[in-house]
């Protein structure tokens, strides 16, 4: 009973004509959600049909598929699928794919978040001019640095490598990451630190045992900002993992993989193998992404906002 | 504190300061003196020629062509994802008022807000391939078979979306929109969220509707979101280089037909990758960051207005 006497008394204040209101303004909702929901469900309709459409494909044979848009598939087998992932190779590329992301995510956290922590935590000469130094980096466009990149990488003897890409990867995704992180560790109290090292504890071990776990937060968004950075990123397996010649092993990333199977179609032309690999690239990441929603919204609105 | 604490700020920042002066800083200081040569990217001869490079791309009709796509889109992009978002996202917050309930989003916004962020997490790679098969010159594509059922189009001769010189950079434009509307829905929603209920409460006591409260209000409170998210796009609008390269026809990186479709960013590749103009493409790279940063500071100063604190 208390707890409603504040909305109540909330209300009176608006006295009759308020509530009146209230109610003309509900009724002419009414209307106008019928206008507002025929706009947001043709969006979700724009959204939902070119994903289900592409699923739906992956199951046709290729005259259903060059027949017309709206066949259906007549038997539903996953042979198309068997041939995406042995003959087009979507497994490889898939795989090829986690490799990379797996180590640049791990590199690029453990050298953001070391970096980010020095400088947030630390007074020392030059400090403030290595935090801007940092954050720079994610002012350039990418052109500005691909041709000396590529020659570089070359030099190295690293390109179409793992280490190479994830290197790179790393590299491009540290100013962001020293970003967000250096706010973030300045936030958290100095007390549990302090009492740390007081008990003897080494600057290093206050870093890992102390300071990252209570950074945990801080770290997943800017994790969940990573992984789908560079998992969205083209230009640079374009240039440093094309295959220099027939000898060297196929190590395109997915997204990369999918466009040469593209571009090769006119030779292949196995439409459905192009849609299931799409289905097999699009349902994992879908997947994690409806599971994991509140997560992910939430960590690359945080972001973008800071 | 001041034990050992030198070895380690040093030990922890050598790694990380050492890769990013390597693989970020050095070749973007390199790309400016490239861009001062001739150099062809194989040899190691190189001569200095001034900002001949320069003068070259401002004659080079294809390099205007793309810069002009840049502009379009530079315009576009921003507008219309922003408008899309804008509205979707006080729909979905602000724009249900079921009875004297107050203020909150229409019904089933949450599901809404979970479908239309899907694209964001598909890549960028995986988007060019989708959209090959949806704009598909026949009427197998999605888009002509749609028309076609529709009787919109006569299925004899249906419509060739991404080989259309008038509607390639459109094609293009509209699957980025299409891929970014969700993103910035979902930005401009937690910006929303934040703006305290009273404040619209007490604007509909006062009899404000809705296009009232989402002029006066919502978009005055959510300024510094609508700015971050317009310079955002508007580097995303200077890139396009994975649709444009594997949609549109074209040899070396897409752009046709005849360069209706050339942006930037295919232009330094081809450059780059095919013509084996190193020098000259670096050139174009430093163009690209200037139109950038230029961009960037005019949207900062020319939307700035003052902060309003809630």
């Amino acid at each position: 009973m208390i707890t409603e006497e504040p909305e109540r008394s909330g209300r009176a204040r608006g006295g009759r004509g308020g509530l009146r209101d209230l109610q003309r303004f509900g009724d002419g909702g009414g209307t106008l959600n019928a206008f507002s929901h025929g706009f947001l469900a043709v969006w979700s309709l724009l959204v939902v049909l070119p994903i289900v459409w592409i699923v739906l494909g992956s199951f046709k044979t290729d005259n259903e598929i060059g027949a017309s848009a709206w066949s259906t598939p007549t038997e539903w087998n996953l042979g198309s699928f068997v041939r995406a992932w042995t003959k087009a190779g979507i497994g490889g590329y898939l795989l090829n794919t986690a490799i990379v992301l797996v180590g640049s995510v791990f590199l690029t956290m453990l050298l953001g978040s070391m970096a980010a922590y020095v400088l947030a935590r630390y007074e020392f000469r030059g400090n403030r001019f290595l935090y801007f130094f940092f954050v720079a980096g994610a002012m350039f466009p990418i052109y500005l640095a691909l041709v000396p990149l590529f020659f570089m990488v070359r030099n190295l003897g690293m390109l179409n490598t793992y280490q190479g890409l994830i290197l790179v990867y790393a590299a491009y995704s540290l100013p962001f990451t020293v970003f967000f992180l250096h706010a973030f560790f300045r936030t958290l109290p100095t007390t549990v630190h302090e009492a740390a090292m007081i008990d003897g504890c080494s600057h290093t071990r206050a870093f890992f045992q102390v300071m990252m776990p209570m950074a945990r937060p801080g770290l997943i968004s800017v994790g969940i900002f990573n992984v789908l950075g560079q998992w969205n990123q083209y230009i640079l397996p374009v240039v440093l993992m094309e295959r220099q010649n027939g000898f060297q092993p196929d190590r395109s990333m997915l997204a990369q993989g999918l466009a040469n199977l593209l571009l090769q179609q006119g030779y292949s032309g196995d439409y459905p193998a192009l849609f299931a690999g799409m289905t097999i690239a699009m349902l994992p990441v879908l997947a994690v992404y409806l599971s994991f929603q509140r997560q992910v919204q939430s960590g690359l609105t945080a972001t973008a906002i800071k | 504190m001041r034990y050992r604490k030198y070895p380690f700020i040093v030990g922890f920042l050598i790694l990380p300061v050492g890769l990013y002066v390597a693989l970020v800083i050095w070749p973007y200081l390199q790309t400016f003196g490239y861009s001062l040569t001739d150099w062809n990217g194989e040899s190691q001869a190189m001569h200095f020629v001034g900002l001949r490079n320069y003068g070259q791309l401002f004659d080079d009709p294809v390099f205007r062509t793309a810069l002009w796509h840049n502009v379009l889109l530079l315009v576009f992009l921003p507008l219309v994802t922003i408008l899309l978002a804008l509205f979707f996202a006080f729909m979905l917050n602000v724009g249900g008022r079921g009875g004297t309930s107050g203020v909150t989003g229409v019904r089933g916004s949450s599901f809404y807000r979970v479908v239309f962020f899907f694209p964001q997490v598909l890549s960028v790679g995986i988007l060019a391939v989708l959209f090959d098969s949806v704009y598909r010159p026949d009427g197998s594509g999605l888009v002509n078979g749609v028309l076609v059922k529709l009787g919109l189009e006569d299925p004899n001769h249906p419509f060739l979306w991404l080989s259309s010189p008038s509607a390639s950079l459109w094609c293009i434009l509209s699957v980025l929109v299409w891929s970014n509307v969700g993103f910035y829905l979902v930005l401009f929603s937690a910006a929303m969220q934040s703006i305290p209920r009273d404040i619209y409460e007490a604007a509909l006591l006062d009899g404000a509707g809705r296009a009232g409260t989402f002029f006066r209000i919502t978009l005055p409170l959510l300024w510094d979101s609508v700015q971050t998210a317009w310079v955002y796009l508007a580097i995303l609008a200077m890139d396009a280089f994975a649709l444009v390269s594997t949609l549109t026809p074209g040899t070396g990186f897409g752009g046709g037909p005849d360069h209706h479709s050339e942006v930037l960013s295919t232009y330094f590749m081809r450059n780059f990758q095919f013509f084996g103009k190193s020098g000259y493409a670096c050139a174009m790279g430093v163009v690209l960051l200037l139109v950038t940063l230029v961009i960037s500071i005019a949207m900062l100063r020319v939307t700035r207005r003052e902060r309003i604190e809630y």
